[in-house]
Parts: C-alpha cells; sequence; structure tokens
C-alpha cells in the first residue's frame, strides 16, 4: 500500500501528454517456431541513456511455445484513479498471456532492468474458472483486470464460444467470466471501453482452428472470419447491439475509442475487403437516439503486383492486399496511425473530424514484393505491424511480426524481428528516425510494445479533457 | 459536553466532505463531461442524499434500541465496540468492495448510499449520537419515555441532517474549486491515501463510545 497515488496516474488524456515522457518501452519476444522459449525485451528509450534504443534486459519464460502476442498493465489510470475503489494500487505488473499455451505470466517490471516472474497461471485453471483458452487483450477495468480470449474449452478451442474474463488486479486470481448476456457474439478479439459513458466495444478475429495453422484462405474467401463488431452495458454485463460490417470486411480486429470520455465515437480496423481486397477503417458512434452506427471512413487499395513476385497464397489475386493489422489512436484522438502490413506503409490520418479522415503521413518500410529498406540501409522484415504512439503523440513506435503462421503465408522463408521509430511533425507528417532501428536477438520476432507510464492503447481516462 | 458533541458532528461532516472516497471528485467528473457547474450542484445533491440515507439507517435502529433505558450504557459499549471493530476491520482489510465498481457511473445517490455504508460513515458517527442522547436524556430524565424516543428521534435526524450538510459543503467547495480553478492535476498532487487515518478515526471514536459509557 502507498501514501500517494501513482505517479502514472493521469485524470484525463491531456494531463497524461504533458507526463515525462517515456523511459523504458517492453516488447514482445517470438520464437515463432516454439524452439526457444518467448520473451520480454526491455528497450531503453531515455534519450539520456548511453544505451538508447537497444535492448537492456530480457526476461526469457520457463516454458516454451507460449506464442506471446498482446499484453497490458496490471492498472492503467482508470484503475489508478484513488476513486476506483482499490486506491493505491501501482502500475507494476504486466500481463502477458500466450495465445498458443493460454498460459498467463506476470512479470513485476518495478525496476524495468530486474524484470522478473512474480505469477504464472497455468491454462487449466483459466479453463476451469471460464471454459475460455487463447487469452488474449489486457485492460484494467472496474471490477479487475478484463482479459480477451479467442477460443472456447476443447482440444481446438471450439467447445463454447470465446469471451471476457475477469482478473483481480491485485492477487491476480482468476474471478470468472464477464458475460452475463452475450447476445450474438460468438469469435472475440479486442475491446475497450468508456468508463464514465459505461459502454464497451469489442470486435472478432476468427476461431483457433482459423488461425492456430496459419490463414484458411477458404474461409476467408467464404468469409467467415469476424466482421461485427458489438456494444455492450459495460457494468451490466449485457451486449446490447451487434453492428455486422458486412461479410466481406474480414477480420474486424482493432478498437480504439476516442479517449476523451465526452466524446462517444471510435474506430475499428478490418483487415481485407474480399470484394476488392481493400483495407478498411470504420468509424463508430452513438447517434442521438442512444443507437450504435458504423461507417467506412478510410479505404487503402491493393497494389497491382506480377505474381511470380507473390507468395503462393497471393498470386491469384495478382496484388499486394495492404492488410491493416494494427491501429493506434493518439491521446489527443487526433491521429490514427494505421498499419498496412501487407502493403509495408504506416498510415497516419488526421482524424479530428472522425467522419472525414485526412491521410497526412505515409511511411514506407518492408511489405510484400517490396521490401523498402530502413533509412539507415538495413532491412525490415515483415511489414509495420503492432504500433504505439507516445503519450504525448511526438513518437510512434512499431514492430513487424504479425503471428508466427501467418507471417510464413505472407513472406515465406523472411525471418527477423525489429523496433523502429517515427518522428511525428509538428503539424501532421511522419518521418522515419534513421538512428532507432532494434535489432532483435536470434530467433526472435517482435510483436507489441508497451511504454513505461502508459501508453495510447493502455490507459482510459475517467474524466474528460479539460 | 453536548456543545463538544454537537462540534464533533459538525467535524466528522468536514471530513467526510474532503475525504474523496465520499465522492467529491464525482461531482467534478459529472460538470466536466456536462460542460456546465449546475451538474456539479445536482451530483452534490445526489450524493449528499445517498450519504444521508446512510446516516439514518445506522443511527434510526440504535434511536429505538435506546427506548430500552435499562440497558442504556450497554448499548452505547456494544455500539462502540461495533465501531472499534469496524475500524479494524479496514485496518486489516484495505479492498473496497467490488460491489461500488458495479455502479453506474450516473448513480451517484445510489452509489454514495454504497460508499458511506462500507466505509462505516455512519458507524463513525454513533457514538458521539448516543453521547448527545445521553446528555439529553440526564436533562429532561423526568420526562415520559414517549417523549424521550420523539427527542431522540428528532436528535437523529439534526446530527444527520448537520453531518450531511456540512460534508456537502466541504465536498462541495473542493470540487468546485478543482472544477474551476485548480484542474484536475489536483487529484494526483494533492490527494493522500486516508485508508489507514479514517480506520483510525472509526478506532478513536469507538473508544470514546466505550469509554463514556463506563
Amino acid at each position: 500500500m502507498t501514501l500517494r497515488p501513482d505517479s502514472t496516474f493521469h485524470a484525463t488524456a491531456q494531463l497524461a501528454m504533458q507526463a515525462p515522457i517515456e523511459t523504458y518501452g517492453f516488447v514482445v519476444m517470438l520464437s515463432p517456431d516454439g524452439s526457444q522459449p518467448d520473451g520480454i525485451a526491455v528497450v531503453d528509450l531515455d534519450l539520456e541513456s548511453e544505451r538508447y534504443g537497444s535492448i537492456v534486459h530480457s526476461l526469457i519464460m520457463p516454458y516454451k511455445g507460449d506464442e506471446f502476442h498482446h499484453f497490458g498493465w496490471n492498472a492503467c489510470s482508470a484503475s489508478l484513479s484513488p476513486l476506483a475503489g482499490h486506491a493505491f494500487l501501482e502500475r507494476r505488473y504486466l500481463i502477458v498471456p500466450g495465445i498458443r499455451s493460454s498460459r498467463i505470466y506476470v512479470i513485476d517490471v518495478k525496476d524495468p532492468l530486474k524484470a522478473e516472474i512474480h505469477k504464472i497461471i497455468e491454462p487449466e485453471e483459466m479453463l476451469a474458472k471460464t471454459g475460455y483458452s487463447r487469452p488474449h487483450t489486457i485492460h484494467c477495468g472496474p471490477e479487475g483486470i478484463y482479459v480477451s480470449t479467442l477460443g472456447g474449452g476443447g482440444e481446438d478451442g471450439t467447445d463454447g464460444p470465446p469471451g471476457i474474463f475477469i482478473m483481480d488486479c491485485e492477487t491476480f486470481e482468476i474471478i470468472g467470466r464477464y458475460e452475463l448476456d452475450r447476445g450474438k457474439q460468438d469469435k472475440h478479439y479486442d475491446f475497450w471501453w468508456n468508463l464514465p459513458q459505461d459502454y464497451m466495444v469489442s470486435s472478432e478475429w476468427g476461431l483457433p482452428p482459423q488461425f492456430e495453422n496459419g490463414i484458411v484462405a477458404e474461409d476467408l474467401l467464404s468469409n467467415k472470419y469476424g466482421h461485427s463488431i458489438h456494444f455492450w452495458d459495460l457494468r451490466k454485463r449485457k451486449n446490447i447491439q451487434t453492428i455486422d460490417l458486412g461479410a466481406n470486411h474480414q477480420m474486424a480486429l482493432e478498437i480504439r475509442p476516442a479517449h476523451d470520455p465526452k466524446k462517444s465515437y471510435g474506430f475499428c480496423g478490418v483487415v481485407v475487403d474480399t470484394t476488392n481486397l481493400q483495407g478498411a477503417i470504420f468509424t463508430w458512434w452513438r447517434d442521438d437516439d442512444g443507437v450504435w452506427q458504423a461507417k467506412k471512413t478510410i479505404t487503402i487499395d491493393p497494389r497491382p503486383e506480377d505474381p511470380e513476385n507473390l507468395p503462393p497464397l497471393l498470386q491469384g489475386f495478382k496484388a499486394v492486399p495492404p492488410l491493416v493489422t494494427d491501429i493506434d489512436l493518439s491521446l489527443d484522438d487526433t491521429y490514427l496511425y494505421v498499419a498496412c502490413w501487407g502493403l509495408g506503409e504506416m498510415h497516419q490520418y488526421d482524424v479530428s473530424d472522425p467522419f472525414n479522415p485526412k491521410l497526412t503521413g505515409v511511411v514506407e518500410l518492408g511489405g510484400i514484393a517490396r521490401n523498402t529498406r530502413h533509412p539507415n540501409g538495413r532491412e525490415f522484415a515483415f511489414g509495420p505491424q503492432m504500433v504505439e504512439v507516445s503519450r504525448d503523440g511526438r513518437r510512434v513506435y512499431w514492430t513487424n511480426s504479425l503471428y508466427s503462421t501467418w507471417d510464413e503465408q505472407f513472406y515465406p522463408g523472411t525471418e527477423g524481428g525489429q523496433m523502429v521509430m517515427a518522428h511525428v511533425k509538428q503539424n501532421g507528417g511522419l518521418a522515419l528516425d534513421p538512428d532507432f532501428y532494434v535489432e532483435f536477438p536470434d530467433g526472435y520476432r517482435a510483436h507489441q510494445i508497451r511504454l513505461e507510464g502508459g501508453d495510447c492503447s493502455t490507459d482510459s481516462f475517467c474524466y474528460p479533457n479539460v | 459536553m453536548v456543545i463538544a458533541l454537537w462540534w464533533s458532528v459538525l467535524f466528522s461532516g468536514l471530513y467526510h466532505g474532503l475525504n474523496p472516497a465520499m465522492g467529491w471528485p464525482l461531482a467534478v467528473s459529472a460538470a466536466l463531461m456536462e460542460r456546465k457547474s449546475s451538474a456539479l450542484v445536482r451530483s452534490l445533491a445526489l450524493l449528499a442524499s445517498g450519504h444521508f440515507l446512510a446516516m439514518l439507517v445506522i443511527l434510526l435502529p440504535f434511536t429505538l434500541m435506546l427506548s430500552l433505558l435499562r440497558w442504556e450504557s450497554e448499548i452505547r459499549i456494544g455500539a462502540g465496540l461495533l465501531v472499534i471493530a469496524m475500524g479494524l476491520y479496514l485496518l486489516v482489510n484495505h479492498r473496497h468492495p467490488r460491489i461500488l465498481a458495479r455502479v453506474h457511473p450516473a448513480r451517484l445517490a445510489y452509489w454514495s448510499f454504497l460508499a458511506a455504508t462500507a466505509h462505516g460513515a455512519g458507524l463513525m458517527l454513533v457514538p458521539i449520537y448516543l453521547g448527545i442522547c445521553k446528555a439529553n436524556t440526564a436533562e429532561f430524565g423526568h420526562l415520559a419515555s414517549q417523549t424521550l424516543i420523539t427527542g431522540n428521534i428528532s436528535i437523529a435526524l439534526s446530527v444527520a441532517v448537520l453531518h450531511t450538510l456540512v460534508m456537502t459543503l466541504a465536498g462541495g467547495l473542493i470540487a468546485f474549486a478543482v472544477y474551476r480553478w485548480f484542474s484536475l492535476k489536483f487529484l494526483s498532487s494533492a490527494w493522500m491515501n486516508l485508508d489507514t487515518a479514517w480506520a483510525l478515526s472509526l478506532v478513536c471514536v469507538g473508544a470514546f463510545g466505550v469509554f463514556s459509557a463506563l
């Protein structure tokens, strides 16, 4: 128990932007073939440090084959807010799930250079208490830590729908399932919310057999991946509305609500439109009658390409799909970053008017049949994928791996893990920092990034901007 | 003595009002969400009604018990011990009840009632209240018991009203100041963890109740 609130508690998104900048980043290290245990790399981001931009510590897990993907903090500004009821928690632990093993690690990073495993939750415990498997997204919420899962019970995770479960934010005991009424929701991926307005939005990827051994082309072409987003009464734990984005909008993944809780809108990225291979961003919002709506506000076209330059999976299409795999919204709700993992591009859109986004910056790096090099002359494996924006919105970090088996299908024979950073120009625009290039150890790929003290896809705020 | 006890009712109101755990930050939040200070006033009124109800729910049963005049000191000792026990419980258990997290952020009266009850805000007033009743009985001891009960009920109401009024004024002032001048930075810069102090206050008030009854 501490006497003062955690120094990383920010009442509003504005205050979070004014806070001191990040000095460490935590990045998933994934051994794609499971030959080594996965880990968490600690990257020095302190501009004053001699070891700036390098991995200064890595914590390797005791087991192999976990497949780390997304992870999150035990506490963010919402639960650190003294009124949250567990006053004076610390933002101290990373909750790191293995989406293949269903094992969850709680990692103490109070001193990032001495990061250590605090607790391990075995898959059997999670399955017994929740009926879910393949844990994925982490957010700290009203009753504890919320964890989304991609699978249900059974060997292949299809026995019952996946969903969200809640963990105690101090003991990390699994409490149980979140949903009281899931409505039409039968697949899962991401979720996020607006705490004062008391709603949650969740999205859909696919069931474990649709992703664990690689993308299933027949399922994709017959539109069997997720294409709906679900709106929930957060505290009643009830699905109140499901919006089908259209069956051709395959894989509705990341949910990014506006950070200012006064606003009732947000974004969702769609990986691929099967009618034209476009990538898309939908803006969702609550209308004056309290009904949720969604509208496609950004489309990104595929790039025609000679089939002989393409992986077998794409040869028939004679084009490179953008593959919008991750999006992130700056804390001032001004810039939306869109990773086009297939094209090898990071886009920056001005979304101050969420219904009329304007493209303000593009960085080319990697990419299918393009392999754009980094300004430092080195290669960037795969394409821009997991993106994280600094609290002040000035620096955008990203890594390159999507998911072990999918990397192989879209970029056969490619290997490597890199993390890069781009500076945001004063009035929009994006430029790679030629000196920031973190190479991951041999055999490891890089996935989600978390910044010390919070970032743009972690913190929820209980108070509106002034 | 009676005057000192009434002062402590005032003081407890001030204490609860300033303690953010009794809800003033929610009033700031409501005002900011709706961008008008009338929302602040309305939220404070809702918080006050919940708090007032939490006081009455605790005080009124003791009022009824007091009609058993013969057991008067036992009741006071028991009440004191109960308050001490609540304080000790909160000292050991720092966890706040999860049910508070389940309340919709706009249901402020309900939230305030639950928060006050869960933190023993009403209990904190019981020994003080019983002390006032005792003094009252001593002064008007010759009156019929019916009159005494009526008197005790009106004391309970006065204690709850006075306490809630001061609480609301204190919380309202700080909420308004944060809303208008200090900005929300105040939340992280001026906040202290009062959990231990609060629990100790309960123990002290309870001990006072027990000793004054002996």
